[in-house]
């Protein structure tokens, strides 16, 4: 048999038809949902007059809009009311388990998902968000669809697609101390651009990757998209199969045996060919930070922004434009930038690891009196996580807002907004213009230059603080 | 959601010369509240076309009333972000039926095509003589024919052909829709499922 790569394998058993000189029809595993892009789905559906064909392959959450305080009260605007309402009627209709607001496991569906054992390896997993990547940590082709899409999979539990290049990332050799998983991945983005990636499906390889726990890898495949792939994926391991084991939708007994000797051959082959493979020197990455309006525009945290004379001409107005509303100038050294706000959560960094990381820092520290700094954890399990280890504690006796679980300023449908012209160190994965407020400035980060930034009261880098 | 049919067509063309222009920008996440897909278009590339009192800020090229048409030129690596289909929805329903680019994000591209809205992708070079031929003359027109896959530049008759899959664009061509085909292959999918 011909040597096959981890992407194939899992394509190719959920392939259920090619269309000739047209995508491929797709079959879905699971399907997760929110409040935001689905209801235009569920209208289809009912104008068309259809039920969902396979609901319990699908599990929903409300996390995009939801308030990050005061859950326990009704929704106070009514726009994100109707909508969290909508979710919770349309999943009665038809009887798609959906965890609410004020319920165990609520969250951002991609930290609420692996939590609940919804991800497995080898499935292929879509949900109406772009960060559905994420769940490639578990070996699984995940990625987000468009609500047409939504449409298709409660429709028909499939979805058309053209299979995409593969891409193979090899980060190998031995990390510097205190650079964290998100360091690894802004890192590779800075190096790819944002549309580095794009046409492909990434396979990440390599000890780093290997080393990491869940957590860090669910932070690299998150980010995927933000070099404009399709998804990532890293073959599933012994680390794997014990965070899936006993979840809520896991497999149970002689099942999760049966399906533990399946996702042992969850790997690529030693022959197998990629469209393309790019090594990089785990020595060679530094804490980063980025500096401009997408994720590409990263450098490492003691660096400069890059001069104007280094960028392609044909890219200088985009850049300007980007440096402009930065506030920044080509040139400038990131160390020292001002900071207003820091924002710890999404569903990049907002899970437990990622909490205690910051904790450790701060414990025994004040925030700085010019920065407000929110804590939103991913999820409700996050949250309960959080709290019984203290670590709820130690960060608001820091001066640190704890919030409760939603996607908040990662993307600001809700309150949680950072005001105009003010400068945020984010621990989530877009900074495009606007993403955290009409006119917000945001500098992407990992959790624990974040910390130390909140601290701090400016830009620093967090091995230079460290004590 | 069944689609029109794409028909043949000439236009003027709205040039946006910014790369990397993301959804969000196409539609802020704030206006993402509403449970139908109508009405997105007065808030497309809001951010850029308002100031924050919600007045037109005239420098933009969608508040120039010389510009217009059906067709929307955007620099490299269009779309990219978040798998929003509300951005589609908003390029549609402010009364795009193309988009013109050198490079595409995939999630865009795939929403745009479940849309009615044909995206073409064209080399830098072309796309940066389209946008010189607009700046001359905000008038000029364009003809986009889905048939033969070509887009021509009215005044120089300099024509591309463009890449689609046979796929959509029968799809497009008839304003059918992925949902149509599925349903019909229902039975595969069900035997699909068994066999597994
Ligand atoms: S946390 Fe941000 S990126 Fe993640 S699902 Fe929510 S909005 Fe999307």
């Amino acid at each position: 048999m011909a040597a096959k790569t981890l992407f194939d394998k899992i394509w190719d058993a959920h392939v259920v038809q090619e269309i000739p000189d047209g995508p491929s029809v797709l079959y879905i595993d699971r399907h997760l949902i929110h409040e935001v892009t689905s209801p235009q789905a569920f209208n289809g559906l009912n104008r068309r007059g259809l039920s969902v064909l396979r609901p319990n392959q699908t599990v929903a959450t409300p996390d995009h809009n939801v308030p990050t305080i005061n859950q326990d009260k009704p929704i106070s605007d009514q726009l994100s009311k109707f909508q969290v309402d909508t979710l919770h009627k349309n999943c009665a209709e038809h009887n798609i388990d959906l965890y609410g607001l004020n319920t165990d496991y609520q969250g951002i569906v991609h930290v609420m998902g692996p939590q609940l054992g919804v991800t497995q390896p080898g499935m292929t997993i879509v949900c109406g968000d772009s960060h559905t990547s994420t769940h490639g940590a578990f070996g699984c082709i995940a990625f987000g669809i468009g609500t047409s899409e939504v449409e298709m999979v409660l429709a028909t539990q499939c979805i058309m697609q053209p299979k995409p290049m593969k891409m193979r990332i090899n980060v190998n050799g031995q990390l510097k101390p205190n650079v964290s998983p998100k360091d690894v991945i802004l890192y590779i983005i800075a190096k790819l651009t944002a549309a580095g990636g794009t046409g492909y499906f990434v396979e990440y390889a390599g000890n780093v990757f290997r080393e990491m726990s869940m957590e860090g890898r669910m932070t690299v495949c998150n980010m995927s998209i933000e070099m404009g792939a399709r998804g990532g994926l890293i073959a599933p391991d012994q680390k794997t199969f014990d965070f899936v084991k006993g979840k809520k939708y896991a497999p149970k007994g002689a099942d999760y045996d049966a399906a533990l000797t399946k996702w042992k051959t969850l790997y690529t082959d030693d022959d197998a060919v990629f469209d393309e493979e790019i090594h990089f020197d785990a020595a060679d990455i530094e804490p980063m930070i980025t500096f401009g309006t997408n994720p590409g525009m990263g450098v490492k945290i003691t660096g400069k922004i890059p001069d104007l004379s280094s960028i392609d001409t044909s890219e200088q107005p985009s850049f300007q434009k980007s440096m402009n509303y930065m506030g920044f100038n080509a040139g400038d050294t990131m160390i020292g930038k001002p900071v207003d706000y820091v924002f710890i959560g999404s569903c990049t960094n907002g899970r437990i690891e990622d909490l205690r990381v910051v904790a450790d820092y701060v414990k025994g520290k004040q925030k700085a009196a010019n920065v407000t700094a929110w804590i939103v954890p991913g999820s409700k399990e996050v949250e309960r996580q959080a709290i019984a280890e203290g670590i709820v504690d130690t960060l608001e006796a820091a001066g640190f807002q704890m919030r409760q679980p939603g996607c908040s300023a990662c993307l600001a449908m809700n309150d949680d907004k950072i005001p105009a012209g003010k400068y945020a160190v984010s621990t989530s994965n877009r900074n495009f213009e606007g993403r955290q407020g009409p006119g917000a400035r945001t500098m992407l980060a990992s959790p624990l230059t974040a910390a130390a930034v909140a601290v701090a009261g400016k830009v620093v880098d967090p091995r230079a603080v460290l004590v | 959601m069944p689609v029109a049919k794409f028909e043949k067509l000439t236009s003027t063309a709205v040039p946006l010369p910014i790369e990397n222009v993301d959804t969000d920008q196409i539609i802020p996440a704030r206006f993402l509240k509403a449970t139908t897909r109508d009405g997105f278009g007065e808030n497309l590339f809001r951010d850029w076309r308002y100031d924050k009192q919600d007045n037109p800020i005239p420098d933009f090229v969608m508040n120039n009333s010389i510009y217009g048409g059906q067709i929307l030129v955007g620099g490299k690596n269009f779309g990219c972000g978040s798998s929003r289909e509300h951005a589609a929805w908003a390029v549609g329903d402010a009364g795009f039926k193309v988009v013109v680019s050198s490079f595409f994000a995939d999630i865009f591209k795939n929403n745009a095509l479940n849309n009615g809205i044909l995206p073409i992708t064209v080399s830098e070079e072309f796309l940066q003589t389209i946008f010189s031929e607009i700046e001359a003359n905000p008038k000029a027109t364009f003809q986009v024919d889905l048939e033969n896959q070509t887009f021509t530049i009215d005044a120089t008759e300099q024509s591309v052909s463009f890449d689609i899959n046979g796929y959509k664009k029968e799809c497009l061509l008839n304003g059918y829709d992925d949902i149509d085909y599925l349903l019909n292959i229902k039975d595969k999918i069900e035997a699909f499922e068994l066999a597994r």
